[in-house]
């Protein structure tokens, strides 16, 4: 079962080194995703992703960068309470994979994986829950795409 | 709507590998017992009943007994509600890839007539 990866893309008009910063590079990264970033895009690097920054009750978890390969890959780990050590059952994993489709254009993918295997005590699946849902809504629709889009093991 | 701590055994509920594929077979098959779901999962029959019992706490599935045996089916729109959060998950990075996007084009079309600018 992968239902529990997600898998997106996007290709861009603009050049892979271009794509590469807005993805890497802090002040832009608070652009796109979280209001505060503290982060290098090197291995190894440890840093902070700050949510719901204006609200009383902001939401800051860990970040740890696994893997920087300018301008191809680039991916890290997160959700995890800062402080902690990113594993496998506190953190998912984020890969960006970056492809040069042409001299001006680029292909984007991102997968997020390890949904199931986190092993959350109840204060951290609160703040997951925080920033990955925003209510539990009725979509009828996808049902058939999550559960049926893969084949089943057996006939 | 459901109060959090409930979404939160339905998250549970939902994120395990095992069970996960049990909603799967439900799903399409309509109706299964202990037993059909056990000839097709690598596991005890035991464990199937134990996930079944997680998966129609947290109001997943439904069983009627019928003779000897409990068929189950998928409350569908419980299962709706809670495939919406994974469903989230995934909207939320085609947000953000979005957004991503209309940043590098928009650097991309700048560096571009900048470097027409030097060129003239």
């Amino acid at each position: 079962m992968t239902s529990n990866t997600i898998e997106r893309d996007i290709e861009i008009e603009a050049a892979i080194e271009i794509v590469w910063r807005t993805i890497t590079q802090p002040e832009l990264i608070r652009t796109w995703f979280a209001n505060d970033v503290d982060i290098a895009a090197e291995p190894g690097a440890v840093g902070s992703l700050t949510f719901m920054a204006d609200s009383d009750d902001p939401i800051v978890v860990g970040i740890t960068v696994v893997s920087a390969q300018r301008p191809y890959r680039f991916s890290y780990r997160w959700m995890y309470p800062p402080g902690q050590v990113a594993l496998a059952n506190n953190s998912t994993l984020v890969t960006f994979t970056l492809i040069e489709v042409g001299p001006e254009r680029t292909r984007l993918r991102v997968v997020e994986s390890g949904l199931d295997h986190m092993d959350m005590t109840d204060d951290d699946r609160q703040t997951f829950l925080e920033e990955h849902r925003h209510g539990w809504q009725v979509q009828g629709d996808r049902l058939r795409n999550l559960f049926t889009a893969e084949p089943l093991s057996s006939p | 709507m459901n109060p959090p701590s409930d979404d939160d055994d339905l998250w549970e509920a939902m994120t395990d590998p095992t069970r996960r594929k049990l909603l799967d077979l439900l799903v399409a098959r309509g109706q299964a017992t202990a037993t059909t779901l056990t000839a097709e999962m690598p596991v005890s029959r035991q464990a199937i009943s134990k996930h079944l019992s997680v998966l129609q706490r947290v109001g997943l599935i439904n069983g009627h007994r019928q003779g000897r045996e409990v068929h189950y089916e998928v409350r569908e729109q419980r299962l709706a509600d809670a495939t919406g959060a994974l469903s989230q998950v995934a909207d939320r990075w085609d947000r953000r890839l979005q957004a991503i996007k209309q940043l590098a084009e928009h650097a991309h079309n700048t560096e571009v007539s900048t470097n027409m600018d030097i060129q003239r």
